[in-house]
């Protein structure tokens, strides 16, 4: 039984998934446990969208009914236990920038992989990694950019996260389509992604997660 | 709304009532990894053969746009254009997000360009404009301003309005300005297309001008991407886009589909002439 949530989240049945997800309440069981299965329901469309199973479309759908699932499960969770994550990772597409399909693909795997979100949305000036990143203690930072001006954003906010006497606290990680190597050094990023997975490996492997 | 635009030998005129003009968007670095080397390297080799490829496809004009990190555009623009123009004789799109480059590549074109692009940003409006109607080129205007990219009708349209008026502020008559409603991909947001196909028939109405469209974007991030291009390709034809920013021979087939289709094709002329063209290379 508790296999099949997990495989009808992971095959976009929203219809038995959520009846399953009622059933499973009536029948009074953990929820957490409820939450896990369906966490690890989206890890499965996560892998069939890194594999091209799974399309842009079908990741927004699956985010859909997990918010479906989340606000029938959500009355039964303490506050406690909502937050029991990871990791903390401040995201957002940098300055000047308005791209955010990458981006939002990118934080929705980090989220499916335990970590803690806080994406400040696109064309977020340096000063709001900052203040994020002191508000939130989170100890990784996510930019992102597609354009070419947003390389120069990129480095304008690590510097500005190194002024604020921040940069020995956080690893900054980099994506975006023509992010390279040599883009990684111009910004003084710590790593730079080609693509969501890998930034879930990123993530993982700095906050010792495997 | 007739909007002229040259090499130094030949005019291509946008308009209702003629065929859909195709403009050519290979000469672009993003996404293209020869190209993107080559140019980087000072190599503008590639972008001829590009720009004598889509030629061929049957483009109309030629965007060449060189914007990409580790490469100068202010030195790397006009040198591109001034090559494509001694490759092909059909008019050129000047593509950059760079004031300063679309200077220097104006300077070295013969005839009446396209510049793409002007938008509705404070910055981009004050500076693009002027430049523009001292070199006496046509332009594309992009419906986005200082709060970015508008996700519905209205605000599109009210964009619009604001790049014309200042247009016309500046003295640059309502032929010469082309606009560009900007498509999202349909697969992040659902409502895109249509955002867009009502943007394009409101603008044309209210103000008359010619429109435009990048076509591949609508598809970003969904399996079969042709097939989606060319379907809303089609649809932005019918509802008022009088030219096209898109990969040429992957399109050209559909748009004159629907060129025919739309009663401006007479005689069918250019449909059956792009037919006896495959049959001969098969």
């Amino acid at each position: 039984m508790n296999k099949d949530l997990v495989s009808m989240i992971a095959d976009l049945n929203e219809q038995e998934a959520l009846k399953i997800v009622k059933d499973r309440l009536n029948a009074g069981e953990d929820p957490l446990r409820i939450m896990e299965d369906a966490r690890k329901g989206l890890e499965i469309v996560g892998e069939r969208f890194a594999s091209n199973e799974y399309f842009i479309p079908d990741l927004v759908y699956s985010g859909e009914i997990m918010k479906l699932i989340t606000e029938l499960v959500k009355p039964k969770l303490t506050r406690e236990e909502e937050t029991r994550k990871s990791g903390k990772i401040v995201f957002g597409t940098v300055k000047g920038d308005i791209h955010d399909i990458g981006k939002n693909i990118v934080a929705f795997m980090l989220d499916v992989n335990g970590f803690e979100v806080i994406d400040l949305g696109v064309d977020v000036p340096e000063q709001k990694f900052v203040e994020k990143i002191k508000e939130s203690g989170a100890s990784i930072v996510g930019l992102s950019g597609f354009l070419t001006l947003a390389f120069d954003s990129m480095k304008q906010t690590i510097k500005a996260i190194e002024d604020a006497g921040l940069r020995d606290r956080v690893k900054v990680m980099i994506g975006g389509g023509q992010i390279s190597e040599e883009i990684r050094k111009y910004t003084g990023a710590d790593a730079y992604g080609r693509d969501a997975m890998a930034g879930v490996t990123l993530a993982k492997k700095w906050t010792g997660i495997n | 709304m007739e909007t002229r635009v040259s090499s130094s030998s030949k005019e291509v005129i946008i308009s209702d009532n003629q065929h859909t003009v195709l403009i050519g968007e290979r000469i672009n670095p993003t996404g293209k990894k020869k190209l993107a080397e080559a140019l980087k390297d000072g190599n503008i080799d590639v972008a001829r053969e590009e720009a004598l490829a889509q030629t061929q496809a049957g483009a109309d004009i030629i965007d060449v746009n060189v914007g990409m990190f580790g490469i100068d555009e202010v030195t790397m623009l006009p040198k591109v254009v001034q090559a494509v123009m001694e490759t092909v004789d059909i008019p050129l799109c000047i593509d950059s997000s760079n004031p300063d480059a679309l200077e220097v590549a104006l300077k070295v074109y013969r005839g009446k360009p396209l510049v793409n692009s002007v938008t509705g940003e404070e910055h981009s409006l004050r500076r693009v404009l002027p430049l523009v109607k001292s070199y006496g080129a046509a332009v594309i205007g992009l419906v986005q301003d200082d709060d970015g990219i508008p996700k519905d009708t209205a605000k599109r349209v009210r964009i619009a309005h604001k790049i014309v008026e200042r247009a016309e502020m500046e003295g640059i008559p309502r032929e010469d300005l082309i606009i560009d409603c900007l498509a999202f991909s349909v697969g992040a947001e659902p409502d895109s297309g249509t955002a867009v196909i009502e943007a394009i028939r409101t603008i044309k109405a209210e103000l008359g001008v010619n429109i435009t469209l990048g076509a591949s974007n609508i598809s970003f991030g969904l399996p079969d991407r042709e097939l989606l291009n060319n379907a809303f390709a089609a649809i932005a034809v019918s509802v008022g886009a009088t030219c096209l920013i898109v990969d040429v021979a992957k399109i050209r087939p559909t748009i004159l589909a629907a060129d025919l289709v739309l009663g401006r094709d007479k005689y069918a002329r250019r449909y059956i002439e792009a037919y006896r063209q495959r049959i001969k290379q098969e």
